[in-house]
């Protein structure tokens, strides 16, 4: 099965090869390949699978597609993984990139909404519906963060300093706009009675370079992803305000939206695409190996290291899942007033 | 003093000789790797990581010293052997080094680039130990006004290298800013320059900037001039750094680790500005000035330096703060997560041996990049004797590789060639070409600080001097900018007597001087008072 894909596709290019080349040849040379034999899935793992990451090393997308691909190493359902990093547009630039894979069913994306808000204002041709879905794989809530020394103590603070003068309120998340880091503060404004064309966004590029802006007190409050910052809040250095999820987070201490009196729940995901063009059985091989990796104990482990909700769903209700979230990005925009 | 202990106890963690092992594993394949043009640092490490999951949390901490430090390291090889920067990073040692490497100078300049690496590493490791704690409290107060500022005394220095002719390097310098415009404007999601293409929404890569601009415009350069004959096969000489090396290698070094440590201890610092700032300051401080652009240790010294000093630095807010200020150092975040360690304020309290292994391991790897690569600079060198269609052929079929794997876009590859032909293009019409990799690297940054900036303050440009350093940036840009002109208005009115001594203003010198030799540079000084005094 494997074969007859590989003959399939558009002819590897040298790096691809050598970039492979480089990590067997790497991982021979130190005698450190995953040996570990546990019940494969059926038909044998996945040879020379390629997983692409649409955002830095490091972003939110990368952590969790490295964690997804060190996983299905670990328990062999895929061999010879490779890892790709294609950063740009938010994101659409690895979807374009994985449109043109066609008939590859080696081939893998890691995306979420920011992904789905990307190619939704780039208004570009590379659209999430003409990949091939695989599999939703978490969620994870927002939080609104403050720096240790902010005036603002609870979000009714905030709100309040935030209505009086929006303008020149600012606030900042780790995503261009569309994404889940900027459609949270413009719900939330929407929310709480405060015209969302008036917010004042920051874009930074990732979570990364939005922490020091948070820290140095120089964004009234900024909003991402509850994980991302974990660590700064057991420390002191940032204060959550309130988390988006429906229900409180165990780690942390914070109340959510809806007990503050705000009508919000918001959540981010993160899932797998595949390239157009797969057979049934080719899809199925994907799902199947995606499935496995899911119902392991490792990752369980994973999600609870990350602080991530499990939200696994595949086939047709992750393509409607998608569907609902493509519509979800651009009624918001739309309502929002924001295209 | 506590420091100190607890870093003595690191390094008994560190030294067995099994971790020796992975240390040298590291090593070897993060400079094996990190050799391959298009693979950065952070990709090193990202490729490279997997092979720590096996080992136990010390064993893999040391081999990813190793593999850090190997991988940053292997990206100034290919510099100055092939003219391909491997990174944005080792760009600016591309410059000096390759010319070296022309003249039978490769091993001086990859010796002097492993031994400033190593010393660079090493002081801004023990700075790390002693002064992260302060550094971080500064680092955090910067915001956008002080990188703009920061910007601008960059742009600033560039007039040194505009090369021969002022208009010429303006020109080389927009068409830089041009091409740092193609993308996704980062506020609004606006195509900008982009003519309909997607591929192109992410921005041009600059290492494919560069390596276009290098090695392909000089290997269409060559190629255009084969109907002139085969030129010589490069030699190369004497292996080790003569004492004269030393003398001018040693400070540079120095110079290169105070301008490198802070930047990469600066949120929004990165790589590239301190190595740039390092070649322009190594550029005016230098004695041999007019070396410049033929090959000056000093230009391949200072940056290698600047580069290794600024990857330590970006240990500081790591492991301060759990913030990442680099690609690589996202991936290190990764890394820690894997070992069950996560980075944040308090990794010093909760894992307090950890870290001082882990900074104990960066001395030990450094340590062992020097001994793995200073014997191997003479026999790199040697690569440079496979006559010259031979080792074009080679340094094209590398930067091809090269620009292909920055983003794995056979498009790239358009984009390379492309570019080549605008490399071509400035050489044969005396177009520097520095000021357009300059450009391409600097503008977009300096926007996305500005408007950042601005969009904080809601419009008001007043914030552009709301923070301290600001300030003082500007205050020394000023300085740099009117004294020079006042001086030599006060010694043209009151200095005319000074005579011979004097010599010409510089801007001048410099406008007859790099082109030529060193012999007529020399020639033009001696006749130019006479011209004065019509």
């Amino acid at each position: 099965m494997p074969i007859t894909a590989r003959t399939m596709r558009p002819r590897r290019t040298a790096g691809t090869i050598f970039l492979a080349g480089a990590v067997v040849l790497a991982l021979s040379a130190c005698g450190v390949t995953s040996a570990k034999n546990t019940e494969a899935a059926v038909g044998g793992p996945i040879e020379n699978l390629q997983v692409m990451i649409p955002n830095a090393p490091g972003s939110g997308y990368d952590v969790t597609g490295r964690a997804a691909v060190k996983v299905m190493d670990d328990l062999d359902l895929a061999t010879g993984t490779e890892v790709t990093n294609l950063a740009g547009a938010g994101g659409t630039v690895g979807l374009a990139r994985t449109l043109t894979e066609t008939g590859n069913a080696n081939f893998l994306l890691m995306m979420g909404l920011g992904v789905v808000g990307a190619a939704y204002t780039n208004e570009g041709d590379a659209k999430v519906a003409d990949a091939t879905p695989i599999a939703g794989l978490i969620e994870e809530a927002g939080a609104i963060f403050v720096a240790a020394d902010s005036p603002y103590q609870t979000i009714d603070d905030l709100v309040t300093a935030w209505k009086a003068d929006p303008s020149t309120f600012a606030v900042g998340g780790g995503s261009s706009p569309g994404g889940p880091d900027h459609l949270l503060p413009m719900q939330l404004a929407d929310a709480v009675g405060i015209d969302p064309t008036a917010v004042n966004y920051v874009a930074y590029d990732g979570g990364g370079e939005l922490l020091p802006a948070i820290l140095g007190g120089k964004l009234q409050f900024g909003a991402s992803g509850y994980g991302e910052f974990l660590e700064q809040v057991k420390s002191g250095d940032l204060r959550v305000l309130a988390v988006t999820s429906e229900e409180r987070v165990p780690v942390i201490d914070a109340p959510t939206l809806t007990e503050e009196g705000i009508d919000l729940v918001f959540t981010n995901w993160r899932g797998l695409l595949a390239a157009p063009g797969l057979t049934d059985a080719e899809i199925a091989r994907l799902v199947d190996a995606v499935t496995a990796m899911h119902d392991s104990p490792e990752w369980k482990q994973v999600l609870e290291d990350n602080s991530w909700t499990d939200a696994f769903i595949t086939g047709d209700d992750f393509s409607t899942f998608l569907t609902e979230q493509d519509t979800r990005v651009a009624d918001v925009l739309k309502t929002l007033g924001l295209v | 003093m506590e420091n100190l202990t607890l870093l003595m106890e690191g390094f008994g963690n560190a030294l067995t000789l099994q971790n020796l092992l992975f240390a040298l594993i590291g090593v070897l394949l993060g400079t094996a790797v990190g050799v391959l043009p298009g693979i950065g640092p952070a990709m090193t490490v990202a490729l490279l990581l997997p092979l720590t999951y096996a080992l136990d949390v010390t064993g893999a901490l040391i081999m990813f010293a190793g593999i850090y430090y190997g991988g940053m390291y292997g990206g100034s090889t290919t510099s100055i052997l092939l003219n391909t920067p491997g990174e944005s990073s080792s760009v600016v040692t591309a410059l000096e080094g390759n010319k070296m490497a022309k003249a039978g100078r490769g091993s001086q300049a990859l010796a002097t680039a492993a031994i400033g690496s190593f010393v660079a590493g090493t002081l801004a490791t023990i700075a790390l130990v002693f002064v992260a704690p302060f550094v971080v409290a500064i680092a955090i107060g910067l915001g956008a006004p002080s990188y703009f500022a920061m910007m601008v005394f960059a742009f600033v220095a560039v007039s040194t290298v505009l090369g021969s002719s002022r208009i010429r390097g303006l020109a080389s310098l927009f068409i830089g800013l041009t091409i740092g415009l193609v993308g996704l404007d980062v506020t609004t999601g606006q195509p900008r320059l982009t003519f309909g293409q997607p591929l192109l929404s992410g921005g041009i890569d600059v290492v494919v900037i560069a390596v276009a601009l290098f090695a392909v415009g000089e290997a269409l350069w060559i190629a255009a001039h084969l109907r002139h004959g085969t030129p010589p096969t490069i030699p190369v000489g004497v292996p080790w750094m003569g004492k004269d090396d030393w003398k001018r290698s040693w400070k540079p070094w120095l110079r290169g680790t105070v301008i490198g440590f802070p930047f990469g201890a600066i949120p929004a610092g990165g790589a590239e500005i301190p190595t740039f700032l390092s070649y322009v300051t190594e550029k005016k401080l230098s004695k041999h000035p007019e070396q410049f652009g033929h090959g000056a240790i000093e230009g391949v010294a200072g940056p290698e330096a600047a580069n290794n000093a600024s990857a330590a630095g970006t240990l500081v807010p790591l492991l301060t703060l759990g913030l990442p200020t680099t690609a690589t150092a996202a991936v290190m975040i990764a890394a820690f997560n894997q070992y069950g360690i996560p980075p944040g304020p308090l990794l010093f309290q909760t894992h307090p041996v950890l870290v001082w292994t882990l900074i104990a391991s960066l001395f030990i790897g450094n340590t062992l990049l020097l001994a793995l690569n200073l014997p191997l600079a003479p026999l790199w060198a040697k690569l440079l004797r496979i006559p010259r269609p031979y080792l074009y052929a080679g340094i094209l079929f590398f930067a091809t590789l090269g620009a292909y794997a920055a983003d794995m876009q056979a498009f790239n590859i358009v984009l390379l060639l492309l570019l080549g032909a605008l490399g071509y293009m400035a050489r044969r019409f005396g177009f520097p070409v520095l000021p357009i990799i300059v450009g391409a690297i600097l503008g977009p940054e300096m926007e996305r600080q500005l408007r950042r900036a601005l969009q904080i303050s809601a419009g008001d440009p007043a914030a552009l001097l709301s923070e301290p350093l600001a300030v003082v940036v500007y205050t020394v840009i000023v300085v740099f900018l009117v004294v020079p002109p006042v001086i030599k208005a006060l010694r043209r009115r009151f200095g005319r007597g000074a005579g011979p001594t004097d010599g010409p203003p510089e801007e001048e010198f410099d406008a007859f001087g790099t082109q030529t030799s060193d012999g007529s540079a020399r020639v033009i000084r001696a006749v130019r008072p006479s011209r004065r005094g019509k």
